[in-house]
């Protein structure tokens, strides 16, 4: 049976609750008769042969690329750069398709004879990986083979001796970039793209750039002017990196892209309820939310979070395309539509989400308030095409705990922004004052380069992923959560969602329309 | 007629500061050696002294150390006992002495300097301290014509604030209040004399980073008076409430944040690193208000080597881990009540007179939250001893108000 579609539920009087996530926990809520819930596409079947399609995709490379055996020769530098740890989510099941693609780059390289080859974790201005977590992305072949040698590294964002500056775009954007694989004679950048954000010319001009770089379309005009930044021809986020792709390709950088998709096939079996249509449960499913739910009450937050973060998803290839960027990325782009898109008539006045534990800042860590507010503001509310889900003006009720904790290593400078600058401000604009301080702080540079920590611009970042929707929005309600956390974050607090909803009719009117999305599993709504 | 007395009561001391531990400051005074009674007004030691009739008098962090048992017994021999407590105090002047000359009439309203000096111990000559005008410094508190103590509100011959007897006081100890000062804005005087006084022992250089811990009256009087008297390039403050860190914006700091915050605020504005949860670098100088081992720990691993910990709220015995102070070379300094300063254009001007001028200029009577009569002087106490969590700054007695049932400050 071939996987069924998004569906959008119109919730009336026989429909059972539905499941909100809530943080490191779950609800059952009544929404409105009227409602509606879009729950996202079924997970498509896997490449049967991953391996086989992963040669296939090198051998055969889209664009104008040779194949990938045709671009090694003996004494090259070969630089393979790889997304981080803010990919999948959560993190795969071993084998991670990094190692399957990188696997099979070594294998050609070693076969034509390629022995000046430097591994590259291109993390932008996120946090270095543990060894754990490069184990679990490369496998522990990889990762001892290179490791020991340094040859296993991780972009480091204020090197100033492995940064090189390639020049400006056309619109006096700074390119700098990591110097190995910018000077290499083959970078070869290995890629997840879980959402529609990802991937292209992002991949290379964001995760191996420098602050310098990233300031140009990381900031707060920028995302306004990305309706969304899901939508790459709409997004002047991508028409940035695009630009310096470009320049980046001119500059005689050769780029061999190798680009992944992944099916929605997001928990375990024991949380297979998760991605299943309430009205579908099982008495199984039914008994896994009620044990799952009462453990998780008498659980300590601690331990509900370490439960939580050993989730390893199932996920399992569904495409993989290799050769010119834009190539790639286009076909890519389609996968990753083929998956997620959901259509949706019209928008309503008031979006609902369940924000999980999880969101691509906080994995193996603590979703701050600030990451609260960018995975609803930044992430769920972006996953449009055409118009959002919500109208302007309206309002996005979110459901997590939102508690004030942080973690002191992850995300030294995040503790600083919410006690320093959002008591302030919380306008994506008026933060941007203290934005060079931040990013030039010795303390956080220290922490980014020695520890692992988010550099010290990181959580400005975050904001400015919120910009367009607090532009959009009317309010923002938060369900559940701290209440001096979400008036921190200049939101309303409200103890349930029927109390949320109350609160909305005061920003959009009585008898509001309702939408919820049912996330995760990842969706894409086409907002026709 | 009616005073707040304190006896010397060991096991009522004892009790009070158990009370305090257990339910909190100023909430074991019921079980105290403070007590209510009718006193009669003190007699003047000699010429110069005035009877005052105390209309206002504060409830100083001083007094309820005192009140709670905690005082340190470093002071054990600087007071005498029983004593009326209150040097906070504006009042009326009620009798002059005779004979006077010095221009202080009667129906004057006074707010008193209460250190007791050499001049009025009758201490001839007087200490070096006294003779440059150091009164706070004064080397023969103990002695003298009077009985040990360091002011009034701790001396058993001159009576205190908290009495409606009233007190004698010094022509020395005496201020004229202007008319344009409230008798809210007159209280403040004292306290803010102090704050004026660490403020510029603190020898704040133009352009320093600056970071103020604790916000109570001390603590915003000292950021007004060193945006006042001082230029600092930066002036942080800690502040737990909310009321406090508005009322800390308000006075002049620049960044206001929570106790906890206040190194990681000094950190980032100084660009320090940071070993463990001391700087390597960070503030100029540090101004502790709150005067307790956390406070004094925490000034330390914020200052940056060489500079300067200024200690202006009263500690007690404390415990601190002195190695970083050794280590960073860091100066740590008391400051104790007040008497000259340098002036602006050279020469010196008495604290006093700085802080009058402060207290009009910022308008420091606003800090004056509730005003109790002394019959509720257990409600007034534990309000002063909660007055963060109660949204207060200052609690004064009205001392000669009578409480009327169910009367609410």
């Amino acid at each position: 049976m071939s996987p069924r579609p998004g569906f959008v539920l119109e919730v009336d009087r026989s429909s059972p609750p539905t499941l909100f996530w809530h943080g490191e926990g779950f609800r059952l809520e009544r929404l409105p008769e009227g409602s509606r819930v879009v729950y996202p596409p079924e997970p498509l079947p896997a490449l049967a042969d991953p391996v086989g399609a992963i040669r296939h995709a090198l051998e055969h490379p889209l664009g104008d690329s040779q194949p990938l055996s045709s671009l090694l020769r003996p004494g090259m530098r070969l630089t393979i750069a790889f997304d981080d740890v803010s990919l999948p989510l959560p993190p795969m099941r071993r084998p991670d398709v990094r190692q399957l693609v990188i696997e099979q780059v070594l294998d050609m390289a070693a076969a034509a004879g390629v022995d000046d080859v430097v591994l590259v974790a291109a993390l932008a201005l996120h946090r270095r990986m543990t060894e754990g977590e490069l184990r679990h992305a490369l496998g522990d072949r990889i990762y001892d083979a290179f490791a020991p040698h340094g040859l296993l590294q991780q972009h480091d964002a204020e090197d100033p001796a492995n940064l090189v500056h390639l020049g400006h775009t056309d619109l006096g954007e700074d390119v700098e970039l990591n110097k190995r694989a910018a000077t290499s004679d083959l970078l070869v950048y290995v890629n997840i793209n879980l959402v529609a954000m990802d991937g292209g010319h992002k991949s290379v001009a964001t995760g191996l750039a420098s602050y310098r770089s990233l300031r140009h379309h990381h900031n707060a005009q920028t995302m306004r002017h990305s309706r969304s930044f899901m939508d790459q021809h709409r997004s002047e986020l991508h028409s940035s990196n695009w630009r310096m792709g470009r320049l980046i390709a001119a500059q005689g950088v050769k780029v061999f892209q190798i680009e992944t998709t992944l099916n929605t096939d997001t928990f375990p079996e024991q949380f297979r309820f998760l991605q299943r249509r309430e009205w579908e449960w099982s008495a199984r499913d039914r008994a896994a939310f009620v044990a799952s739910s009462a453990a998780l009450a008498r659980t300590p937050e601690r331990v509900r979070r370490a439960v939580f973060h050993a989730i390893k998803a199932p996920h399992r290839l569904t495409s993989v395309q290799a050769g010119e960027v834009e190539a790639v990325h286009e076909r890519t782009t389609e996968h990753v539509h083929r998956q997620q898109l959901v259509v949706v008539e019209g928008q309503s006045d008031v979006l609902t989400m369940g924000l999980p534990y999880i969101c691509p800042y906080n994995v193996n860590s603590i979703m701050n308030p600030v990451l609260v507010a960018c995975l609803g503001l930044g992430y769920f509310f972006n996953l449009y095409r055409g118009k959002p889900l919500v109208r302007e003006g309206g309002v996005v009720i979110l459901s997590h705990p939102t508690p004030w904790a942080f973690h002191p290593g992850h995300h030294p400078s995040y503790i600083d922004f919410f006690e320093q600058v959002l008591t302030e401000t919380t306008d994506p604009v008026g933060i941007g004052k203290y934005e060079e301080s931040f990013a030039t702080d010795p303390w956080y540079i220290h922490l980014y380069r020695t520890g692992h920590a988010y550099h010290g611009v990181h959580p400005f970042y975050m904001w400015y992923w919120c910009a367009h929707a607090l532009e959009h929005l009317g309010a923002v309600i938060v369900v559940g959560g701290d209440r001096a956390a979400v008036r921190r974050l200049g939101f309303k607090p409200a103890s349930t969602l029927a109390d949320a909803l109350e609160m909305a009719t005061d920003v959009v009117g009585p008898d509001p329309t309702v939408t919820h999305l049912h996330a995760p599993p990842l969706m894409l709504a086409e907002v026709q | 007629m009616r005073a707040l007395v304190f006896e010397r009561n060991v096991a009522r001391f004892a009790a009070s500061r158990v009370a305090s531990v257990l339910v909190g400051s100023g909430r074991g005074a019921g079980v105290g050696p403070l007590r209510l009674g009718d006193l009669d007004p003190p007699e003047p030691p000699g010429p110069g002294w005035h009877r005052v009739r105390p209309l206002l008098s504060g409830i100083c962090g001083s007094d309820l150390a005192t009140v709670d048992g905690t005082s340190s017994r470093y002071f054990e021999d600087l007071v005498s006992f029983p004593f009326v407590p209150g040097h906070e105090v504006v009042g009326v002047v009620d009798a002059v002495a005779p004979g006077t000359v010095d221009g202080v009439a009667e129906g004057t309203r006074v707010v008193l300097e209460p250190v007791i000096g050499c001049i009025p111990r009758a201490v001839d000559p007087p200490c070096s301290a006294c003779a440059e005008g150091r009164t706070g410094n004064c080397e023969r508190v103990a002695f003298g014509q009077l009985e040990p103590g360091l002011q009034i509100g701790y001396c058993a011959d001159t009576g205190g604030g908290w009495s409606a007897a009233g007190l004698v006081a010094h022509t020395v100890q005496l201020h004229p209040v202007p008319d344009a000062l409230s008798d809210e804005d007159a209280v403040m005087v004292e306290p803010t004399a102090c704050a004026v006084h660490g403020a510029l022992q603190a020898n704040v250089q133009a352009g320093d980073v600056v970071a103020v811990v604790g916000a109570g009256t001390l603590g915003l009087a000292t950021i007004a008076a060193l945006r006042r008297f001082s230029e600092p390039g930066t002036l942080l403050a800690g502040a737990k409430h909310p009321h406090q860190r508005r009322l800390a914006e308000a006075l002049g700091a620049d960044g206001v944040v929570t106790p906890q915050q206040l190194a990681r605020a000094v950190r980032r504005r100084t660009r320090s690193l940071a070993i463990s949860s001391h700087l390597t670098g960070g503030a100029d100088v540090v101004v502790d208000c709150v005067g307790s081992a956390e406070s004094i720990a925490q000034s330390l691993a914020m200052v940056r080597p060489r500079g300067r910990v200024v200690l202006i709220g009263m500690p007690g015995r404390t415990t601190v881990d002195l190695a970083p102070l050794w280590h960073r070379e860091v100066q740590l300094a008391g400051a104790y009540a007040y008497g000259v300063e340098d002036g602006p254009h050279g020469g010196s001007v008495r604290t006093f007179d700085l802080a009058f001028e402060l207290v009009q200029a910022a308008g420091l009577g606003r800090l004056v939250s509730a005003r109790y009569p002394l019959e509720r002087f257990e409600e007034a106490l534990a309000h002063a001893g909660a007055a963060g969590r109660r949204g207060a700054v200052k609690v004064v007695f009205d001392v000669q108000a009578r409480a009327r049932k169910g009367q609410v400050p």
